[in-house]
């Protein structure tokens, strides 16, 4: 396996190009994510992203942690051990939408639904913003 | 004393993680090869034999039944039975002959993804399945492979994660991303079914998801295991006092500290060894501490064997033959038989 370098910088250069599932803009133009968003523990091989949905009641949450999910296990070992949570206070059902992002069962399972694996690729591949 | 968790060999074949093991019953003991089953998000089902040179082979593999990922699979009493659940709504039931498995019948009902099934320890008589519908259905076993709900029991808030009948009595537990355990058992005088009692935080219970339970031996004692971080041990006082008792079950103790992760499987052994497996790669393994019988039973930590695997371990499961062989399952799509062994002094 390659030797990927865990930093700040790797990170974010990954995960900012994501589009928004509703806007054709990317997470970090829709300042959902920054580089404040992320946190790396290069020793554990742990990364967190507390990231700020656009609205309080924004639907999409779900999505767009399922996008950082998927973004992350596609582009680093699955060693690395991936956190995704909303920022606190950024959202109405911050705790739920929390448990969800961290259940992997859930995710697992989210991502076989046809509708939303189409979703998810859709903000991960389509460059044309 | 000193132990050692020894990898004895890491069976590789799945395509994607493996989410549970299961052994055959009475393998592994008398002479009898010991088998275990594993499935996958690769949708299969796969059945590994201890051949006679020593090692595990894949005997076989279940596959073209499922269309999503199996999450659960568990083997009948008699090890005739292997019913497996699927993401896909449905549990597929198999019959075992010689070397072969037939699919026999599929049992639908549940609204979506099914995460657990389990077979009733007496004489395999009843089936439970549980899944992301927040529901437990209760299944009797009828003869011609046919499989009738008998009850479909509704009570947790969110999806059922694992549902365990109690080895000595017909007692169902189900836990829950609701973070609860409940007990269920069957009316006096009806076909149905109702929850005796909820285990949650307000009694010593978890504070997040419970992905797992498990019983020793003799049906007296369960453990569970958490997103919170902890493993519980519960004891049945009802049975123990010998006494009908509105709240059987109570807490005795909480392991903590121990993963740093979730906590995602724990399995009690024959001979009263706790394993566990979490999303720190690690296993764990308890017994029960005899040096302070004044407060009560408490447990310790016999052994930690950290990067048990190269990711999150989904599954433990101890063989109940001869030797102390544990079966794991792991995100990282293998599945390693271990053998406890005593060190020499």
């Amino acid at each position: 396996m390659i030797d990927v370098i865990l930093d700040l910088k790797v990170v974010i250069h990954f995960v900012r190009d994501i589009r928004d599932p509703e806007h054709p803009y990317s997470l970090e133009q829709l300042s959902v994510l920054s580089e404040e968003s992320i946190t790396v523990d290069e020793k554990l091989g742990r990364i967190l992203i507390t990231f700020t949905p656009t609205i309080q009641h924004c639907s999409m949450a779900t999505v767009i942690g399922l996008c950082l999910r998927e973004k992350l296990k596609n582009c680093f070992p699955p060693h690395f051990k991936v956190d995704i949570k909303v920022a606190p206070g950024s959202h109405a059902d911050e705790e739920s939408v929390n448990k969800q992002l961290n259940d992997k069962e859930r995710v697992a399972a989210a991502m076989e639904n046809p509708n939303l694996r189409q979703l998810v690729d859709e903000c991960l591949y389509s460059s044309e913003l | 004393m000193d132990f050692e968790l020894r990898e004895i060999q890491r069976l590789d074949g799945h395509t994607d993680r493996v989410w549970c093991v299961a052994w055959k019953p009475d393998t592994g003991i008398n002479g009898v090869p010991a088998v275990l089953a594993s499935c996958s998000g690769d949708k299969t089902v796969r059945i590994w034999e201890h051949n006679s040179i020593g090692s595990f082979q894949c005997q076989a593999v279940l596959e073209e039944i499922h269309t999503r990922t199996v999450r659960s699979c568990a083997w009948s009493p008699s090890g005739k039975y292997l019913a497996t659940a699927s993401f896909d709504a449905t549990t597929a039931i198999w019959e075992n002959v010689g070397v072969d498995f037939e699919c026999v019948s599929t049992l639908e009902g549940h609204d979506n993804e099914v995460k657990s099934v389990s077979w009733n320890a007496s004489l395999g008589t009843l089936l439970a399945t549980s899944g992301r519908d927040k529901s437990v259905w209760i299944w009797e076993v009828l003869p011609g492979n046919e499989f009738d709900c008998v009850s479909v029991l509704q009570g947790h808030t969110q999806d059922v994660k694992m549902v365990q009948w109690n080895p000595s009595m017909d007692t169902l537990f189900s836990c829950s991303y609701d973070n609860t355990i409940k007990v269920w058992v069957e009316d006096d005088d009806s076909d149905d079914w109702h929850c005796i009692q909820t285990l949650c935080e307000s009694n010593n219970g978890h504070t997040s998801t419970v992905w797992s339970l498990a019983f020793d031996a003799s049906g007296d004692k369960m453990v569970s295991c958490s997103d919170d971080l902890t493993v519980k041990i519960w004891t049945d006082v009802g049975r123990v006092q010998g006494s009908h008792n509105n709240a059987p079950w109570k807490h005795v103790c909480t392991l903590s500290g121990y993963h740093d992760r979730t906590i995602f499987s724990v399995h009690w052994s024959r001979e009263g060894i706790i394993a566990s497996g979490a999303a720190d790669d690690a296993i764990c393994l308890f017994v029960e501490n005899n040096d302070n019988e004044v407060d009560g039973p408490s447990f310790k930590l016999l052994l930690k064997k950290e990067k048990a695997h190269e990711i999150d371990v989904n599954s433990v499961q101890w063989n109940s033959g001869d030797k102390r062989l544990l079966a794991s399952a792991s995100d990282d799509g293998t599945v390693k038989i271990w053998e406890l062994v005593r060190l020499s002094e």
